[in-house]
């Protein structure tokens, strides 16, 4: 064949250059169209070929049909405009010099065989595509259900092996799943929770907004809460759990599930509630305690209009000397009978019985009736007291003060209604105790004065504010001054002069009486030098200071008089120490002993306030007294006169007996010159009393010694 | 909620895939009838779709014979879909046989029907790895295996970038990949626009809707907001130019006229 102008292989490549015009643009092919043109060459020599073969076979077509599909001419266009071209250029183009008519006929059979052959082609192609597209689809599905049943694999060890109980419901509140630890929690199988409802699970202790936050989550209207709630086990038992429930949507945003995760909190809380119980009770009782009966009592105090209190203060009489004498173990079993036996007395609503501590207890009762129930509690109580009981085989006899405090709410702060009820208490003690008494405002503030008074003891004698005065005792033979009793008083900056009634007892109460009868003692000792040295002429003044019961007891007494007498350089003649009456009652020879050894020295030792307490007389041998003072009843009759005869015989008696036993008498209270003349007729000896002068400073009894000495 | 890195994006056929869309336009059967739904929708648009995406594999065909001219043989594809003919290590293969060529792509349909091509085939792998994760892709074993990222590599970025919001920071993962990359390498690039369609706006709009609506918006970028893609390299003549435009083989003029829709471009860093 001839490659020339016109020549049969130009002719070809002419034919596919209009091929490739007429299908480049319906291909999909990222080729050029001269490239494209260049695929097609091949196709349209096979064409060529095939029309002019000896023996003609249509199958050439067939391949060249398929081919186009190779060369990604897919569009059934692209088949149509080839068949196109065919139909009107391969005969022109390549069928030079054969009989027009066969090559028509042959051109024809090529097309049939070239729509057969793509159409084949494409099907085939189209199939193995699909093919090769599922293929990867099922591979790509495989490699991420691998991926997801990882992912699954691992959130299911999440659920199943969290700690927090995780549930996952619908919102119908139908239980869909749940793991292992909320199944744990509740101590139920997975069948008994499967399908059961979360609204089943109300709790009497729900708080009232639970189930509206549950509500507003499963109605879309929140997205989660978290309550503190209790669930009630099967066994009854109840679990008490950090909830959280969120709601779970689906990809549109629809509300879908609910989600709770669960913590159980049962036994911090119960430890929560044993910490609060052990901050709010007495260990030794199980009573409340200080810290639970404020509570209540401010909440009482604070309740509304109408509503009362009523408070009964309780200390035992005598619980000290239990401890004492049988242990504090035994102490201790008396007070947890002693609660038992109080909580009994107040079971009503309303009503609390708490320990103070040591063994001091209250009972509280509230309410709008209080003024008639604070009375009857108070009555169980003591009536709950009578029984002995019975500690270490002993049975003991237990008494009990009360101070009872009622009345409205919202007046009073507890402390001042505590302290009312306590001043009450101790005026229900004073009175000999084993009974009650009702609070009253005059006895609280006698009280809080004792209570002050206590308190500035102390510092009074740092603050120098007592002073003493002399009170003259008078020889009632020659009225001359013999001596003086010191007085101690305390001039205290807000109520004054205070006579040793109002707070020796104070003192002997707090052991300050022990200094200040030191200090008294030092005072009038130096006192009585200063006499001595100023008014020689006039013979020794004898001074006289009172001895309490406490300072008897003290160790140091003997000491301490010794040395401020050495000190003061006076004469243990000079003093006589003044010991009640009722100090000695039954006293050994333990506690005579310092008395005596002070008598062995020469200090005068006299027994005051003779006649008032139930004196052996018998036993007055005994004592190392020299002098009784004979108490002011005696004499009080003979301010009149006539005096009481019986009155004079008792007197008579005294002095006679006073004087056989060499003992000298002093009388108190002294206030007329009549009654001072009938007691000299009886055979007194000294007096003191207003008659002769009051007390006063010291000055006063120097002025009196002299005019006594000079007139 | 940000995916966990271990949960893997879900496959479902039932919804379009940009990949097998694509391959419905270029006239292959790697799809099923929901892509071919879609696409049929966004013709009735643009009916002159498939001639976009042609010229997309004529430029890019193009490019790599560039590339390779320039003496780089290293290639990294993201985003390449479904290899239905005329892929880049078919034609850098053919201008070079000892080139080597990664794909990328996040479709794992597109992975894995990409893995059963390139079966047999050691100059070429694909990783499975979203375009906005630069790293994943830099450190996957098949980069390890395939590229010296000490020489120059060509990054295509071919009908991708159109894909990505802007609140997904694009620009952001090309600049990591451009800083990666050794110095002379280049970006090759193509990115759909409302610019050089032979349509109103309006109703090319309509195509942009479909993809709205399958979950996979097209974001048409103006040539400015494509230009700023080649931050940082050097534009290789012509610039960014319609496709058609970009060192043809053969006269503009006689392209169809969708094949100018949009912009092409290559850049090469110093």
């Amino acid at each position: 064949m001839s490659a020339g102008p016109d020549g049969p292989e130009d002719r070809l490549r002419r034919f596919a250059t209009i091929w490739s015009r007429a299908v480049f643009p319906v291909t999909s092919t990222s080729s050029t169209r001269p490239e494209f043109e260049e695929q097609l060459l091949p196709l349209a020599r096979r064409l060529s070929e095939a029309l002019r073969a000896r023996t003609f076979d249509a199958d050439e077509g067939r391949a060249v049909g398929a081919a186009l599909v190779t060369a990604h001419c897919t569009d059934p266009e692209a088949l149509s405009r080839s068949l196109d071209c065919v139909d009107a250029y391969l005969v022109l183009y390549c069928g030079a010099g054969g009989d027009q008519e066969d090559l028509r006929a042959r051109s024809s059979r090529l097309q049939h065989a070239m729509a057969a052959g793509f159409a084949q082609a494409l099907r085939e192609r189209t199939l193995a595509e699909q093919e090769a597209i599922s293929a990867a689809a099922l591979k790509a599905q495989g490699v991420v259900a691998q991926a997801l049943h990882a992912t699954e694999a691992r959130f299911r060890a999440v659920f199943e092996g969290a700690a927090i109980g995780i549930g996952i419901a619908d919102l119908s509140g139908q239980v869909l799943q749940v793991n292992g630890a909320l199944l744990r929690m509740f101590g139920v199988s997975e069948q008994t929770m499967q399908g059961r409802n979360v609204m089943e699970w109300t709790h009497p202790e729900d708080a009232p907004q639970t189930w509206k936050l549950y509500d507003e989550l499963v109605r879309g209207e929140r997205e989660h809460y978290h309550v503190e709630k209790a669930f009630y086990r099967p066994d009854g038992t109840v679990l008490w759990t950090n909830l959280t429930v969120s709601l779970l949507r689906d990809p549109d945003g629809n509300p879908q599930y609910q989600l709770a995760l669960m913590e159980d909190t049962t036994e911090r809380r119960l430890l929560n509630l044993r910490l609060r119980y052990e901050a709010t009770h007495d260990a030794l009782t199980g009573l409340p305690n200080r810290t639970f009966f404020f509570e209540r009592l401010e909440k009482a105090l604070g309740a509304g209009e109408g509503q009362r209190f009523g408070l009964c203060y309780l200390d035992l009489d005598g619980f000290k000397t239990v401890n004492d004498s049988l242990g504090h173990a035994a102490g201790d079993r008396l007070l947890v009978e002693v609660a038992d036996r109080l909580q009994a007395c107040a079971t009503a609503p309303g009503e609390m019985v708490a320990r103070l501590g040591g063994d001091e207890f209250v009972a509280l009762t509230t309410g709008p009736d209080t003024e008639h129930e604070v009375d009857e509690l108070a009555a169980r109580i003591m009536n709950a007291l009578i029984a002995p009981i019975s500690v270490d085989g002993r049975e003991l006899t237990v008494r009990g003060s009360i101070g009872i405090v009622e009345g409205p709410a919202g007046e009073r702060s507890p402390a001042e209604v505590l302290r009312s009820a306590d001043i009450t208490m101790y005026r229900a003690k004073s009175a000999g105790g084993n009974r009650f008494e009702l609070a009253d405002e005059e006895a609280d503030a006698r009280a809080i004065t004792r209570h002050g008074l206590t308190t500035a003891l102390p510092t009074a004698l740092d603050r120098g504010e007592f002073f003493i005065e002399y009170q003259p005792l008078v020889h009632l033979g020659d009225g001359s001054v013999r001596g003086a009793e010191a007085l101690v008083r305390w001039l205290h900056p807000q109520h004054g002069v205070l006579g040793p009634d109002r707070f020796i007892p104070l003192a002997e109460h707090t052991g300050l009486i022990v200094p200040l009868g030191r200090w008294v003692l030092e005072q009038s000792v130096r006192q009585a030098r200063e006499w001595r040295e100023r008014h020689d002429d006039a013979g020794p003044l004898r001074i006289n200071v009172n001895l309490s019961p406490c300072q008897l007891t003290h160790p140091g007494l003997v000491q301490d008089t010794v040395d401020i007498l050495e000190r003061a350089g006076v004469e243990p003649q000079s003093l006589c120490l003044e010991v009640t009456e009722s100090a000695l009652i039954g006293a050994d020879d333990d506690l005579l002993k310092p008395l005596r050894r002070l008598a062995e020295m020469g200090v005068d030792i006299a027994l005051d306030d003779f006649g008032t307490g139930y004196s052996n007389l018998a036993n007055l041998r005994r004592l190392p007294v020299s002098i009784l003072k004979l108490d002011r009843s005696f004499t009080q009759s003979m301010q009149q006169f006539p005096a009481d005869p019986v009155d004079l015989k008792i007197v008579e008696g005294i002095v006679s007996l006073a004087h056989s036993l060499s003992l000298a008498v002093t009388v108190e209270g002294v206030e007329t010159g009549a009654q001072a003349e009938q007691l000299r007729i009886l055979g007194c000896d000294t007096a003191q009393g207003w008659y002769y002068a009051r007390p006063g400073p010291p000055e006063r009894l120097h002025e009196l010694a002299l005019v006594d000495a000079t007139g | 909620m940000e995916r966990p890195a271990w949960a893997p994006r879900g496959i479902d056929i039932s919804v379009p895939s940009v990949s097998r869309i694509y391959d419905y336009y270029l006239g292959g059967s790697h799809n099923f009838e929901v892509d071919r739904e879609a696409a049929r929708k966004a013709m009735e648009f643009m009916p002159g779709l498939p001639k976009i995406m042609q010229a997309n594999r004529a430029f890019m065909r193009r490019a790599v014979r560039f590339a390779v001219d320039e003496g780089i043989t290293q290639f990294l594809d993201i985003g390449s879909g479904i290899p239905t003919f005329g892929n880049v290590h078919e034609v850098a293969q053919a201008a070079s046989p000892d080139a080597r060529v990664v794909y990328v792509d996040h479709d794992p349909v597109a992975v894995a029907h990409s893995q059963a091509v390139l079966e047999g085939n050691d100059g070429a792998d694909i990783v499975a790895a979203d375009l906005l994760k630069p790293k994943e892709i830099l450190a996957s074993s098949q980069v390890e295996d395939l590229i010296d990222l000490n020489r120059p590599v060509a990054l295509l970025l071919v009908a991708i970038l159109h894909f990505v919001e802007d609140e997904d920071d694009p620009y952001e993962a090309v600049a990591e990949l451009r800083d990666a990359l050794a110095p002379g390498s280049m970006l090759v690039l193509t990115h759909a626009s409302y610019e050089g369609i032979p349509l109103p706006e309006e109703r090319a709009k309509g195509t942009v809707d479909v993809y709205k609506d399958i979950r996979n918006p097209l974001i048409m970028r103006s040539r400015d907001g494509i230009a700023r893609f080649f931050e940082g390299y050097d534009m290789v003549e012509p610039g960014l130019v319609p496709m058609p435009h970009w060192r043809p083989d053969t006269a503009p003029e006689d392209e169809d006229p969708y094949a100018f829709s949009g912009f092409a471009g290559v850049g090469r860093t110093a």
